[in-house]
């Protein structure tokens, strides 16, 4: 594991949204390193732009300009096949408020992604080793014993624990946790972190982990600061 | 994968949506009964037509009507060939017919028909609308003893037995007031009063209807002479009158349907009648009613009488009496099954052109035209109307799917994050689409399917609880409600309304297709 591998890179990015006419800077000028095999923690205020930022890296929005590299391949202005892909394969998601689907049980939620992933036949040939799998990883994060409850029935400590199964299910190389603690209580918050850090001690999963709160930030490899859509030491920019 | 769970599960979850799936079914079951029913209904009374009409239909407008019709048959043969199954040919005339009834005369405009009883129920269906069975198999135009209209109730008794009580009764009757006349002449006669000269009581001849008769006009088996006629042992000419001439369908006190008859067999009839001279007298006919005729058709059933053709020909001078030939009025023919009836029509026109023969030349479609165009009308427009509410039902999924879109606003951002494609989001709720559509044609097409099988004792409940008859025999002449399912329709119905439901979902599929996941996921 070296560190100077980058799994992920983003460069200079830029990002505004409109309102009305007026132009609202949301980014301005963000630059990124993920080293694989470690857990980044990317630390800025609420409205810091730490949200945006993460729908950037995950490519569920582009940027305005700059780049984001992932093994040194551009994603940002890739196809959008080629995205869903990255964002199926390459990386795992997890949310401040967990967005387990209601309708799915735990299991469900978890095999989700594989069936994104597969085509109907394709998931129909290999359901039972993706069941056991969805299986494997509920039982990495503690909660084989509730894998046919619905989310509904799942206190926020035990979604959070399902989001994270779901994120592995596809084992991505990075996993991507947007204040995976923010709506938790300081001990079901503590339990989580447990569990990523085993995650990137046992499993070697990088995790970029954004937060608001420099306790959580503490337990990182490294530690990167935004502060009104900059990241520290880089200035503010106009594009034109 | 994910989608056919998640549309599953939407729709387990989301009975919103089956709400607005009953339209659909609501819809889908009414077309299906609709068009069976009309379909019921159309067979029905094709099959009524055509069975009462022959296939084709040459008529002479001319009133002698078209003399040597073997030669003219002849002809026709050539021009059809072998596509010449059966022909018959007839006299139609316009008549009054008159039925005495309790002392008064009833009268109405019948259509009396000449027919050869052997060779007519070759091109078109005559005996078994009669209601004597033997009459059902051979037609006679003779008096049955008695055994008319086995199994139906009410009907009068009928026949020689009821004809001969009749006349008895009658010589009774006669004899009573010959009496009584007497009597009072005398009484009369006692006080000095001078009695006023009574007209001839002449039974023959009906109240004030003398029109001259001749008396060579009178059937052999009136040969010896209105004299020597005794009605318990002799007949006039037979005829058998359509059922509505002579009777009324009427609904008593308890709402059931009676028939009352103003004649029945063994009666006798009066026909008035135009003969075939070029300067027309009428010619004024008793007839014994030996039969009567029920088709289900109103329109046949209250304006036909038919009597044998020769003996029509002759009360109306339609034989030449120099050659002996006899004219007829009508040919009917009936082409082998599955002969095109159109061009059998006009190749029959080219031979006999309307500028030289005044003939009229129809196929069976063609003279009930209208009624079956009718029918085809109130079946497109029908449809047209149902698949309208179904469309209302479509815009119905539309707006509960668009709620239910914006409902699963979060998820679809999930599902974005997870790697979902657009395309892969909008299948979702395609395919819900699609299932609620198919679920709701499907319920509904089961639904439609069971209403129609038991439509009778339906509209038996409904009237009972209303007590309002749902299907008025009194109105249609079927007994029951008639159906027929046509597997094509059902098709096409369910195709239409899973067509229409899946449209539905496009609009609200695309909305989520197209979701920004950045602002779906920043709800909360």
């Amino acid at each position: 594991m070296t560190e100077s591998e980058a799994v992920l890179q983003a460069c200079g990015i830029y990002k505004s949204y409109q309102k009305d006419s007026l132009e609202v800077p949301v980014l301005r000028g963000v630059d990124l390193e993920v080293a694989t095999g470690q857990i980044t923690a990317m630390v800025g205020r609420s409205g810091s732009g730490k949200s945006t930022l993460m729908h950037l890296l995950a490519t569920l929005d582009s940027p305005d300009s700059g780049e984001i590299r992932f093994r040194g391949r551009r994603i940002d202005n890739a196809s959008r096949a080629e995205r869903d892909a990255y964002r199926n394969r390459d990386i795992g998601v997890i949310f401040q408020f967990y967005h387990l689907l209601p309708e799915l049980s735990a299991v469900e939620n978890v095999l989700a992604p594989m069936m994104i992933g597969k085509s109907t036949w394709e998931y129909f040939v290999t359901r039972k080793q993706a069941r056991l799998r969805a299986e494997a990883m509920l039982d990495r994060v503690g909660l084989l014993h509730r894998a046919t409850h619905k989310p509904r029935e799942l206190s926020g400590g035990e979604m959070q624990r399902t989001a994270i199964a779901r994120s592995l299910m596809n084992s991505p190389s990075l996993l991507l946790a947007d204040e995976p603690t923010g709506n938790l209580d300081a001990e079901t918050g503590q339990d989580i972190l447990k569990l990523l850090r085993g995650l990137n001690q046992d499993d070697g999963l990088t995790i970029l982990m954004i937060t608001h709160d420099d306790s959580i930030a503490a337990g990182a490899d490294s530690i990167q600061r935004m502060r009104n859509g900059i990241t520290q030491g880089n200035r503010p920019r106009r594009i034109a | 994968m994910y989608r056919w769970l998640l549309c599953f599960r939407y729709l387990r979850t989301r009975y919103i949506a089956l709400a607005s799936i009953v339209s659909v079914m609501l819809g889908v079951a009414t077309l299906i009964v609709v068009n069976s029913v009309m379909a019921g209904f159309a067979a029905e009374m094709h099959d009524r037509l055509h069975g009462l009409a022959s296939d084709i239909l040459i008529e002479c407008h001319t009133s002698g009507g078209m003399p040597d019709p073997d030669a003219r048959l002849k002809e026709i043969r050539e021009v059809l060939g072998d596509r010449v199954e059966g022909a018959s040919v007839s006299v139609h005339v316009p008549a009054m017919l008159g039925i005495e009834f309790n002392g008064q005369l009833i009268t109405r405009h019948v259509n009396l028909v000449g027919i050869d009883p052997r060779t007519y129920d070759t091109v078109s269906q005559f005996g078994q609308f009669l209601l004597h069975p033997d009459n059902q198999s051979q037609v006679t135009f003779d008096l049955r003893d008695e055994g008319y209209a086995v199994g139906r109730e009410h009907f009068p008794q009928s026949g020689w037995g009821y004809r001969r009580q009749k006349a008895q009764y009658e010589r009774l009757l006669d004899e009573e007031r010959r009496r009584v006349d007497t009597a009072l002449r005398q009484a009369r006669a006692r006080a000095g009063v001078v009695a006023p000269t009574e007209p001839a009581d002449d039974a023959e001849q009906g109240p004030s209807m003398a029109f001259g008769v001749s008396s060579d006009l009178f059937s052999p088996g009136d040969a010896d002479g209105p004299q020597a006629f005794d009605a318990s042992r002799d007949q006039f000419p037979g005829i058998v009158l359509g059922i509505a001439t002579c009777s009324s369908r009427l609904r008593d006190d308890a709402g059931e349907i009676r028939d009352h008859y103003y004649c029945r067999p063994g009666d006798d009839v009066r026909m008035m009648f135009p003969n075939a001279a070029d300067n027309p007298k009428v010619v004024n006919q008793k007839f014994t009613v030996i039969d009567l005729y029920e088709s289900g058709m109103s329109e046949y059933d209250s304006t036909f009488a038919f009597v044998r053709l020769d003996q029509l020909q002759e009360f109306r001078g339609m034989i030449d009496p120099a050659s002996g030939t006899r004219s007829v009025t009508t040919v009917q023919l009936k082409l082998v099954p599955g002969a095109d009836l159109n061009e059998a029509r006009d190749a029959l026109r080219r031979r006999f052109p309307p500028d030289v023969y005044a003939y009229n030349i129809q196929t069976w479609r063609d003279m009930q035209g209208p009624l079956l165009a009718a029918v085809r009308l109130e079946t497109t427009i029908l449809n047209i109307l149902l698949f309208l509410i179904i469309a209302v039902a479509g815009f119905g999924i539309l707006a509960t799917f668009f709620m239910i879109v914006v409902e699963k606003t979060r998820d679809i951002g999930t599902l974005k994050a997870l790697g979902a494609s657009g395309t892969g989001v909008m299948s979702i709720f395609l395919s819900y689409g699609v299932l609620l559509g198919i679920v709701g044609s499907g319920v509904g097409t089961i639904g439609g399917l069971l209403f129609v099988r038991h439509i009778n004792s339906i509209a038996a409940v409904i009237e009972k609880i209303t007590g309002q008859e749902v299907f008025d025999p009194t109105v249609y002449y079927f007994n029951s409600i008639p159906t027929i399912i046509d597997p094509l329709t059902i098709c096409w119905v369910v195709a239409g309304s899973i067509a229409i439901a899946t449209t539905a979902s496009v609009l609200p599929a695309l909305r989520a297709a197209r979701m920004n996941p950045v602002q779906a996921l920043r709800f909360e």
